[in-house]
């Protein structure tokens, strides 16, 4: 589980690299696209190459993160000795002692990312699902998508999914790979550097549909 | 000095049988005696080992240690304990240390000197040859607890740490923190659970011993109650080892745990084991009073807060002014005024009668006027807030908790309270009680402390007996079996479960009106009043017959909900309180007989002209061990003989 | 002050159980959380009612053996254990819910008390040292950095009571395991068994049934002796190490 979410999170990072490129304008963002990335170690693998192998990277990584949730999931339900559709039956102190919001949305938070990740890669096949309109250039398809207010309510949502995702997720992959040397959650600096890390990508990502719908960037 | 000519009174209540020796021990120099003991005993072939078995009773530090360690050299050891986890015993809960001869500190301690230090502790009542033992193992226990984990507490240079307890003038006790019987326990666990996994000891957690059967006049197994599911089982073996721990419980308040209880011992008594000593318990002065009628236990804090805190009560009797409202000329501190020289550091149980003294006049303070102030406000002013703080932050913490009181803003209350009991079943020096094949180990037995415990000794004597000495000395006695194999049927085995059956039922049948800890709060009333820290012939004659009358209205009038076949708490308590009854009816006799004072009973009819305690060495020099009668006890002496220890009296003026 | 305690009711092991109400009067804010429950079992004892059933032995927060959820929190609002929960942290009228710890590793027994044999197992997969009795070197001959032997004490101080567990969403046995693995890794005396050790009490944990962890630390914030959580990942690293050697 920490393993694979941490390699796509230095996914994400990258990720985010290149969709701040949107704000270089069409020329760059297009050519770090439909040239830079294909030809990432040319001639060493051929064109597209790279790519096809961080595809299959991350895709097996989703899958691992996914079977481990799911297996996760049913084993603490049955660990946690449920009486009934509760696990106490008082109705005090549900939310614990110092739980984070984010550590109760890892798993309906992990669903809805991953109806987003599918929706999301429907949308980069190549004019397959284009909201707003096709084009060759995708830097106009960004443009065309995020200009319809949907879309763009469905991006933020995922987004603070992925933040909310990370803000427990770093810090968790972190402690299971050992690393946590604080004798509190809260008092950890990886606490800290958790949801710094996750303002930054939501944030990061957010700011090219927040241009385009209500600052007209790129029309 | 008042001397004591008259017949005694104690005899209307008992019988006086033949004297009684130790026959194991053997004679000759005492720095040999143990080694001799081991070289003369008989060994098993470690191949036989596991044609033989053991049923040992109670996991704290005896039990545990002494299952361990009989589990690893081969035998077939099957262990009891009443908790839900073995790591739960009662031995967890000291506090302060366990004294070791290593003098690590090169301030001329030495095993000699832990020996002569305990048998003048002890006021002479303890057998020379036992405490040498213990002096001489208390070395390596040290060195196993080390080998085990046990974290105790280390300087910086990596090696261990001591301190010096209970008045003596040597750095001998090894601590961690203010656990150290938790950490040593848990270390015994871990070597017990390390037996079990690998199937050399088979442990049955929530059992409790209810009975035990005697075949052929040996020892040869228990009935316990499964407290799950109410089953009466029965076990058999070749040896049984009982480690149940002490009997403070019969004052219902004390610094027990809330199940420690007698029935292990009392039934193997009612079987023909002597009871030693009964009337041996040690009071500790500074634990937190009692804050009202539903009060369920009593917690001691360290001794030490007397290093720095001023005892005092308010000149005047019935005086309701807060601590604060009382100007300094009309408090009392009376342990400075009455003992210049110590002060507030007087022995424990002087400490601890002359706070009963003041409450007695009706200068107590707090709930029901059972409690004296130990102030700090002194202290503080003297030392400073950090100081005091670092110095006994925890032990406020602790107080601040329970009680709800801030004790650096308002003075402490305390009073004393039951903590260990010194007597208990009679053993020779190997351990063995008078009945064959029945071993008794730790607080259980009359043990190494004579009439007095010294401080950091209990947590010494409980693993000495379970690591070292029970070893060593059951391997002599199980040499000469395996014995009769004895299955369910046999005689002895179903009288002994139909006896267990039919006391259950009866418990259950009587359907009273009173509540089981009614009774027990009864009898803690009775025990603490007149077999507590001062005891009179007058007030322990009317104990007995209060108690006689208070077995009748237990037996006609208790009241025991549910049944057998269940978790049935009530009943588990009621198996308890009716043997603490009886037990404490021949606590109160001990004391009659025992009419002089001597280490921390104080006997009113035995006192210097100053009112010192007065011990009899001429008289009462010896253990009374008490053999159970339906009619009444037998008492036989077992007279003991000081060739090493110059017998004097302890002065603190 | 007068309560009002809702408590979980379960005849035994094999029946159901639900929240049962009753009232108790002239509670003292000086009483325990348990002596209140004494005072209670008194009242039903004298009327024919079955008492109700909870651990609790030494009364002074060592044994582990007490241990109820209170209002949703292991051992109540204040951090220590149940024994040493008074009154006084619960106003007049309170409404009080008092149930056993929940775990599938913990099944009832009766009402308020259940089994945690589970956590003597996870011991005896690997939570000590072999010392036999006897074997042992001079104690001072192994000399233990201070530091070290702080750390060790400070999680050997855990009392087993199972709070960690009751309070986990998961329902995971994590902090109990590791406070003994990193007790016992800190110490020189515990490096020959480290990577047994460590593999055969997570493979026991996870036999008995216990959640995985999610590093959500409640069971931090509940421990009455403050088992750090740091201790967690200590037994991470020992278990990856471990692994890496192929130990498992």
């Amino acid at each position: 589980m920490a393993v694979s979410g941490l390699i796509m999170l230095g996914y994400l990072l990258v990720h985010m690299y290149g969709n701040l490129k949107f704000f270089q304008g069409r020329e760059k963002f297009d050519h770090y696209l439909h040239e830079t990335l294909p030809h990432i170690l040319y001639p060493y693998l051929p064109e597209g190459g790279f790519l096809w192998i961080l595809r299959v990277v991350l895709t097996v990584a989703v899958v691992v993160h996914a079977y481990a949730a799911i297996t996760l999931w049913r084993r603490n339900k049955a660990a946690a000795g449920y009486v009934g559709g509760s696990r106490y039956q008082t109705k005090q102190n549900k939310t614990g002692y110092q739980r984070s919001y984010s550590s109760f949305t890892m798993r309906w938070g992990g669903i809805i990312l991953a109806l987003f990740i599918i929706g999301h890669v429907a949308q980069m096949m190549p004019n397959w699902l284009s909201p707003g309109g096709a084009s060759d250039s995708k830097y106009d398809r960004v443009v065309n998508g995020f200009e319809i207010w949907w879309v763009v309510l469905l991006y933020t949502i995922g987004l603070v999914a992925v933040g909310l995702h990370l803000a427990h997720g770093f810090w968790s992959a972190l402690t299971t790979l050992g690393q946590n040397h604080s004798s509190t959650r809260r008092g950890s600096r990886w606490t800290a550097i958790s949801i710094g890390l996750a303002t930054v990508i939501t944030v990061g990502f957010i700011s090219v549909p927040i241009a385009v719908f209500f600052f007209g960037a790129g029309s | 000095m008042t001397t004591t000519t008259s017949p005694n009174v104690s005899e209307q209540f008992h019988a006086i049988g033949p004297d009684i020796a130790d026959t194991k021990a053997p004679a000759g120099p005492i720095e040999k005696r143990w080694d001799d003991r081991k070289f003369n005993a008989k060994l098993v072939n470690p191949a036989n080992r596991r044609k033989l078995s053991v049923i040992v009773v109670g996991t704290g530090l005896a039990g545990g240690a002494a299952a361990a360690t009989l589990g690893e050299a081969g035998y077939q050891v099957k262990s009891f304990c009443y908790q839900d986890s073995p790591r739960r015993a009662h031995s967890i809960a000291a506090q302060g240390g366990i004294n070791a001869a290593k003098n690590y500190r090169n301030d001329g301690d030495s095993i000699y000197r832990l020996f002569d230090d305990t048998v003048k502790g002890g006021d002479f009542r303890a057998r020379e040859s036992n405490v040498y033992r213990l002096a001489q193992v208390s070395v390596n226990i040290i060195d196993q607890c080390v080998a085990q984990g046990v974290p105790f507490a280390r300087e910086y240079g990596g090696l261990l740490d001591n301190r010096s307890f209970g008045g003596v003038q040597v750095s001998r006790t090894f601590y961690a923190r203010g656990q150290t019987g938790q950490q040593l326990l848990i270390g015994a666990y871990q070597a017990l659970e390390r037996q079990i996994g690998a199937g050399t000891v088979e442990m049955n957690t929530r059992h409790e011993m209810l009975e035990l059967i005697m075949v052929d006049n040996r020892a040869r197994g228990i009935v316990v109650r499964d407290m799950v599911t109410g089953e009466i089982e029965t076990h058999t073996a070749d040896a049984v080892v009982l480690a149940t721990g002490g009997y403070g419980n019969v004052f219902f308040l004390s610094t027990n745990a809330m199940g420690s209880n007698t029935t292990a011992t009392w039934r193997a008594h009612k079987k023909g084991a002597y009871f030693a000593n009964p009337c041996y318990t040690q009071i500790h002065p500074t634990c937190i009073p009692v804050s009202g009628d539903y009060q369920s236990k009593l917690t001691l804090m360290s001794e030490s807060l007397r290093n720095d805190g001023r005892i005092w009560v308010p000149k005047k009797a019935g005086d309701e002014r807060a601590a604060a409202d009382i100007p300094e000329d009309e408090r009392d501190y009376y342990l400075e005024r009455i003992y210049p020289a110590f002060g507030n550091l007087v022995p424990r149980d002087i400490a601890s009668r002359a706070a009963k003294y003041q409450c007695d006049d009706g200068k107590g303070v707090g709930p029901g006027g059972l409690g004296v102030y130990l102030d700090f406000a002194e202290a503080i002013e003297r030392l400073g807030l950090p100081a005091v703080k670092a110095k006994y932050g925890n032990l406020f913490d602790m107080y601040a908790q329970i009680t709800g009181e801030n004790p650096y803003e308002t003075p402490m209350r305390i009073y004393p309270a039951v903590h260990y009991t010194m007597g208990g079943l009679w053993v020779d020096y190997d351990l063995q009680s008078n009945l064959t094949g029945l071993f008794v180990a730790g607080e259980a037995n009359f043990s190494e402390h004579g009439a007095n415990r010294l401080g950091a000794s209990a947590l010494m004597q409980g693993l000495a007996d379970g690591y070292f000495v029970l070893p060593n000395t059951l391997a002599n006695y199980l040499a000469d079996g395996p014995y009769e194999k004895i299955d369910d049927s046999h005689e002895a085995v179903v009288e002994a479960r139909r006896a267990v059956e039919e006391r259950i039922a009866t418990f259950l049948s009587i359907n009273g009106t009173r509540t089981v800890d009614s009774f027990h709060k009864e009898l803690g009333h009775i025990m603490w009043e007149y077999c507590g820290m001062e005891r009179t012939e007058e007030g322990l004659i009317k104990a007995i017959g209060l108690i006689r009358d208070l077995k009748q209205a237990f037996w006609s009038d208790v009241k025991v909900t549910g049944v057998n076949e269940e978790l049935n708490q009530t009943l588990e308590r009621a198996g308890r309180v009716a043997d603490f009854i009886e037990l404490g009816e021949l606590m109160c006799i001990d004391a009659l007989n025992r009419r002089e004072s001597c280490g921390g009973h104080f006997r009113a009819e035995s006192q210097t002209e100053d009112g010192e305690a007065l011990r009899h060495d001429d008289e009462f020099a010896y253990v009374s061990a008490w053999e159970f009668g339906e009619e009444r006890p037998t008492l036989h002496k077992e007279p003991l003989e000081y060739e090493y220890v110059e017998m004097k009296s302890r002065s603190y003026k | 002050m007068n309560i009002t305690v809702r408590v979980w009711r379960q005849k035994n092991a094999e029946s159901k159980g639900k929240m049962v109400t009753y009232g108790v009067e002239n509670v003292s804010e000086d009483m325990s959380f348990l002596e209140m429950l004494d005072v209670l079992n008194e009242q039903l004892t004298l009327t024919d009612d079955d008492p109700i059933a909870f651990d609790h032995d030494c009364r002074e927060g060592i044994c582990g053996a007490c241990g109820v959820v209170i209002n949703g929190q292991a051992h109540g609002p204040q951090v220590t254990t149940t024994c040493q929960l008074h009154m006084r942290s619960f106003e007049d009228g309170a409404v009080i819910d008092i149930e056993p710890w929940r775990a599938g590793a913990f099944p009832v027994i009766k009402d308020l008390v259940v089994d945690r044999g589970a956590f003597d197992r996870i011991i005896q997969a690997g939570g000590f040292i072999s010392a036999p009795t006897g074997s042992a070197v001079e104690a001072n001959n192994i000399p233990v950095p201070k530091d070290n032997a702080d750390h060790a004490f400070e999680s050997a101080a855990c009392i087993g009571c199972g709070a960690c567990v009751a309070a986990c969403p998961n329902g995971s046995g994590m902090l109990f395991t590791a406070a003994k693995i990193t007790h016992l890794g800190l110490l020189p005396q515990g490096q020959p068994e480290r990577d047994s050790r460590v593999v055969g009490m997570v493979e026991q944990h996870d036999h008995e049934g216990f959640g995985g962890c999610t590093n959500i630390g409640e069971c931090t914030a509940a421990c009455p002796k403050g088992i750090p959580l740091d201790t967690i990942s200590r037994l991470n690293r020992d278990l990856l190490g471990a692994l890496a050697k192929g130990k498992a």
